[in-house]
């Protein structure tokens, strides 16, 4: 008789358990072969393209060597225009963003009743899976000439605004808006109850507590939201093409360019590149990447 | 508390009643154009009827862009599981070198946008790929769209596993099972609910994406962005399109909300 059972042979798993190094790689390998050997290597070879160029004669790509297309960005007077613009947007939409995702923000974590605010975390979720493509056929046909934001306004006399930048702004606005209000709103929910009581024993009125004791609390999660409000804004080109007129963003000249002229397109792919991993590196400092 | 006067009080219920209306009266024209009888969509609309989903729903280009797109959600939403689960595992439980750089790397692909995402694939595929006498095709389409559906399954699965009990599978080791059987048994049954939802999530991701898309599609496969597109290009706003981009709605909604269900009944336990 034996009293013992008797222990399972499992060789694979006595292995790995004595060696933790082994499952992390064993568990990184397919992963990060993917991430980087597809995505990274695309990105660098990206880059590399940059700096090739085409034959004036035949509009042929030659592997080679040149920085006139990063010189082009800052020196052809169109692009560099198109550049600012595009920068300007960005800047425009994450500003809009952020004005309206405190105060919504605060008026969900703070004033509204339990059941409002599920319902408006609901609300401003929602729309984030409606698809890109459709919310900007939906603000196209609001912005329309026959649209809706016309016929509002016909009573009173006055046109809408029309395609152009300001629409193309509001256009960005209405498809990333989700992105900032849903962290903005998170963090001050997080926010303790005592120090908004703290605030108001010294002194402070509502605009006052929420301008220098909510706000600086609350920067980390405005900087995770307009990664994603800014640099989504900076590279798209769909916006501007159907309700920005004759509006150019560098996507529309990235698109444009990506058959005719691939290294053109390469290197002002970098520009938003450029400004995202910045952003990132800034966002990762401020601990704001855990809230995203 | 936080304490405000009465304007202050209205003006901020102006400002969230102002931000709904925004967000939902563009998309409420839109499906209400879909039952416009008229061939250019416009406001307000004189005439409703059914007629425009009738000739959607005959259409033989946009089944088979519905399919493609179901296609291609699909394996992206494969791949995305794998990936996605086994960098959550590795991220969750181990703390390593570079960790925040492995993070960052599995947020890049939906943080860059699409445009640049989109052209450095067309660029591999184009411009190096070809060249070397491999056509990638119709996958290149799955592999994009997998890249940047990683993160959906990482995020849900690694919410999971940080909020689960390490201890049951030690237990489950020291009374003689194997890392599979553990896997199998103990961990798999705890988490594969956020395994689902992330799954469900990335194939909503994918199903309307459409600036990656664009430019890793292989010439004449068209998905139902891809079609959407296409008809907005046109000078006159035919109202089939809204037919179309009210089912993209619907159909992405479906896994969304189904996703939101499996979370929030895990959570409840």
């Amino acid at each position: 008789m034996s009293a013992i059972q008797k222990v399972p042979n499992r060789p694979l798993s006595t292995y790995l358990h004595k060696r933790p190094t082994t499952r992390l790689i064993a568990l990184l390998a397919l992963p990060m072969t993917w991430l980087v050997g597809v995505y990274i290597i695309s990105l660098a070879l990206l880059l590399v393209t940059a700096f090739w160029f085409i034959d004036p004669f035949t509009s042929k790509v030659i592997v080679g060597f040149t920085i006139e297309n990063f010189v082009n960005i800052f020196t052809v007077p169109a692009y560099f225009a198109t550049s600012i613009r595009t920068l300007g947007i960005a800047v425009a939409v994450t500003v809009v963003c952020i004005a309206f995702a405190i105060p919504l923000g605060i008026f969900m974590a703070k004033l509204a009743r339990p059941w409002v605010r599920n319902l408006l975390a609901v609300a401003i979720t929602l729309p984030l899976w409606a698809g890109y493509l459709v919310k900007l056929l939906a603000m196209r046909l609001t912005f329309t000439e026959e649209g809706l934001v016309n016929w509002l306004m016909a009573p009173f006399g006055i046109n809408g605004p029309g395609f152009g930048i300001p629409v193309t702004i509001l256009t960005l606005v209405y498809l990333w808006f989700p992105y900032m209000a849903l962290p903005v709103f998170t963090a001050i929910r997080q926010l303790p109850l005592n120090l908004f009581d703290a605030s108001a024993d010294l002194g402070a009125k509502g605009w006052a507590t929420v301008s220098r004791m909510v706000l600086p609390l609350i920067t980390p999660a405005i900087i995770a939201g307009s990664v994603f409000t800014f640099s989504l804004s900076l590279g798209d080109y769909l916006a501007a093409r159907f309700v920005g007129g004759k509006t150019q963003m560098i996507g529309s000249i990235i698109a444009s360019n990506i058959n005719l002229n691939p290294p053109v397109a390469a290197a002002f792919s970098m520009v938003p590149i450029a400004f995202v991993v910045m952003y990132l590196m800034i966002a990762r400092r401020t601990g704001s990447l855990e809230r995203m | 508390m936080l304490r405000f006067s009465r304007a202050s009080r209205f003006s901020l219920m102006a400002i969230v009643a102002f931000v709904l209306v925004f967000m939902y009266a563009p998309l409420s024209v839109l499906i209400l154009n879909a039952f416009n009888e008229r061939q250019v969509s416009a406001w307000p609309i004189q005439e409703w009827s059914f007629k425009w989903w009738v000739v959607a729903f005959e259409s033989e280009e946009i089944r088979a862009a519905l399919l493609n797109s179901a296609i291609v959600a699909f394996g992206a939403m494969t791949i995305a599981m794998v990936l996605g689960s086994l960098v959550a595992f590795a991220l969750s439980r181990y703390e390593f070198f570079g960790k925040g750089t492995v993070n960052l790397l599995v947020v890049l692909p939906i943080a860059l946008p699409g445009v640049v995402t989109g052209v450095a694939f067309s660029n591999t595929y184009s411009n190096f790929l070809t060249p070397a006498g491999f056509q990638i095709g119709y996958f290149g389409m799955i592999v994009a769209h997998a890249t940047f559906c990683i993160v959906m399954v990482f995020n849900n699965v690694f919410a999971r596993l940080k909020r689960m009990n390490p201890s049951l599978q030690e237990a489950s080791m020291d009374l003689g099972e194997g890392l599979w059987g553990t896997f199998r048994l103990v961990t798999f049954p705890q988490f594969r609910t956020a395994f689902a939802a992330g799954a469900l999530l990335a194939f909503a991701l994918s199903f309307d994406e459409v600036v990656v898309t664009i430019f890793t599609a292989p010439p004449g496969v068209t998905t139902l962005p891809l079609w959407i597109l296409a008809e907005m290009a046109r000078p006159n706003q035919a109202s089939v399109v809204n037919v179309v981009a009210t089912v993209v709605i619907v159909l992405s909604l479906i896994p969304v909300y189904v996703s939101q269900r499996l979370s929030r009944t895990e959570n409840e336990k």
